[in-house]
């Protein structure tokens, strides 16, 4: 919204020489990518949020059932199970992964020898893609626990801890990347300051450098968040929700599902009826994720006022 | 003085313990992908019991692997590999062109519609694939958009928001007059983007393009869910075929196929690291 106050500042809405002729190609500037963005997400947007509202096995045939769907899909206890499993893994990863990276990037910015190897290195696992990591993982894990006679499909607690051990070795880099900017943005004086003052290294550390950071901070909480709520691939690759425990009636969770793989599997899964379902959950899902998002911009906003 | 001497000598007697405890970290930091390589080289039941050893008389099979993982699944890796690199590189290409011009002609435009356009750019930025994946499945299934040359449209579509987020962002920063002169030089519009625009989006366009090659290249559910999967296989859904549907699989060949899609991506990494680790930077800090 600020941005498009200075704009119109910018008089470039009175450019004739401008704006006329390129309104003239807009069926070869703007048409192209609108209408695929029609098609790839608005449409599949507003189909899948009115056919959560209904019963449906494909998109054509649907019957409309109003909130029966939502109602189903939170009582559905593999569902909510999968919430506060996402939810405690995001807490967790978020601790240890934004911890780690930050005391990593804080390492090496302090002139220590190899400083760049280390950062190449570091970032690497960023690149693999969450399937491939999975199976290297879950290779590695086996490997460990086939000594003890088990695997890391037997019990939910590898389970989570495999994925948290993944996610650091896939992120730590990431979020390293985004303190180092931060840390290298801290005033050169400040810091000369404390020193002068007699300030020790832990004081510099807590009083001077980390407020400082908070803006790099706050994006990587988010991020971890955000990604840890939609992770998926590696979810699937790693674990694929086992151990199943059967519940008594009838119904089986599976211990380590997360949300974005529980709605995966009530549309291709488990039996078809479930679509309209599986579509209410992915409503509830976005509305989660969307405002977790939404809390991120305001925070990032209200840091920038304040500086 | 020598008090300060001293205190030199410490500081960098820690910085030296610091360098030695951070190689060893490194070491520990590449060692799943040694062993990876070192795995892909031992005979299926090796993989499992001893994923440690290095490889010995009887487990070593050479490149053994290798040769049976090309044709494992009845699906030849090449042609996934093929798939891969086609799909990557013609939706970033697709998604870098139309995006930028887009983003121009909202920037410079600045009708109702194209912020409107824009907004909802922004808001398809939060949303989790998985809330459109089932109507998107089924609506590029009815437009034929479900194969290798067609997908890119699928992903122009998916991925517009953030590029054209981006984009806007850089364009509004530019300065109009360039565009005025050569206006007033005589360009058309497409003249002036392509020829005075377009070379001044360059950083922005690497920053963008790394993104959106690292996230197709590594996408699994998008193309899993659009694509016929007897007849294309990206990698990752060919790994996943792989390691999902047979209840014993050849690890060893598992392991040299897993190689193979690694090597790619780390000789990407390692000859444009300057650029990916900018263009990641900036892409975290789109908020």
């Amino acid at each position: 919204m600020r941005l498009w106050k200075r704009k119109r500042d910018n008089a470039a809405l009175n450019s004739i020489l401008i704006r006329r002729p390129i309104q003239r190609y807009f069926w070869l500037f703007l048409l192209p990518t609108f209408a695929a963005f029609c098609v790839g997400f608005l449409y599949p947007f507003c189909k899948g949020l009115f056919l959560s509202f209904c019963k449906f096995k494909t998109t054509s045939k649907w019957t409309w059932v109003g909130l029966t769907n939502y109602a189903k899909a939170l009582a559905d206890p593999s569902f909510m199970h999968a919430f506060w499993y996402t939810a405690i893994f995001a807490l967790v990863s978020l601790i240890i992964i934004n911890v780690l990276a930050f005391a990593v990037a804080y390492v090496l910015t302090q002139g220590i020898k190899g400083s760049n190897l280390f950062r190449t290195v570091f970032f690497m696992p960023n690149l693999i893609g969450g399937i491939v990591l999975g199976y290297i993982w879950s290779m590695i894990f086996d490997g460990i626990l086939t000594h003890y006679g088990t695997s890391i499909l037997l019990e939910t607690k590898y389970g989570f801890w495999g994925l948290i051990i993944l996610m650091c070795w896939q992120q730590i880099g990431y979020m390293m990347i985004i303190y180092i900017a931060g840390l290298q943005s801290v005033p050169e004086d400040m810091l000369e300051a404390a020193k002068i003052d007699g300030a020790t290294k832990w004081q510099t550390l807590w009083r001077v450098t980390i407020p400082n950071v908070m803006p790099s901070i706050t994006i990587c909480t988010f991020l971890t968040l955000t990604n840890s709520f939609k992770l998926f691939d590696q979810n699937l690759a790693l674990t694929e929700g086992r151990p199943f425990i059967m519940q008594a009636g009838g119904l089986t969770v599976k211990t380590t599902e997360m949300l974005a793989l529980n709605i995966v599997n009530s549309f291709y899964s488990t039996n078809v009826n479930s679509r309209g379902v599986g579509q209410a959950k992915a409503v509830l899902f976005f509305i989660l994720v969307a405002a977790i998002g939404l809390i991120q911009l305001k925070s990032t906003r209200s840091k920038e006022v304040q500086q | 003085m020598s008090r300060h001497v001293e205190t030199l000598s410490q500081e960098q007697r820690s910085k030296r313990i610091l360098t030695f405890t951070f190689t060893v970290i490194a070491i520990f930091y590449v060692l799943p992908i040694m062993l990876v390589l070192i795995n892909s080289m031992k005979s299926n039941s090796y993989v499992n019991m001893e994923t440690f050893a290095l490889p010995n008389a009887n487990s070593f099979v050479g490149l053994d692997n290798y040769k049976t993982g090309m044709t494992f699944g009845n699906y030849p890796f090449l042609k996934s590999a093929l798939y891969s690199l086609f799909i990557t590189v013609a939706s970033s290409v697709l998604i870098l062109i139309c995006t930028s011009m887009a983003a121009w002609y909202i920037a410079r435009v600045g009708s109702l519609f194209g912020k409107i356009v824009y907004y909802l750019c922004v808001f398809s930025m939060v949303v989790p694939f998985q809330m459109v994946m089932f109507t998107l499945a089924k609506t590029a299934d009815t437009l034929k958009l479900n194969t290798p040359w067609t997908i890119p449209i699928v992903y122009l579509g998916f991925g517009a928001g953030l590029a054209v987020f981006m984009f806007t962002g850089f364009v509004k920063a530019l300065p109009l007059e360039i565009e005025e002169a050569a206006a007033i030089d005589g360009c058309g519009p497409l003249r002036t983007f392509f020829r005075v625009v377009f070379p001044m989006l360059k950083p922005t366009m690497i920053s963008v393009g790394v993104l959106e090659i690292m996230w197709v290249w590594n996408d699994y559910l998008l193309p899993y869910l659009v694509l016929d999967i007897n007849k294309y296989r990206t990698i990752p859904i060919h790994i996943q075929y792989l390691k999902g549907s047979y209840g014993t699989v050849d690890l060893g060949a598992t392991m040299a196929l897993i190689m193979l899609s690694i090597v790619p991506v780390i000789v990407f990494y390692l000859t444009c690291q300057k650029y990916i680790i900018k263009g990641v930077a900036a892409g975290a800090v789109k908020g």
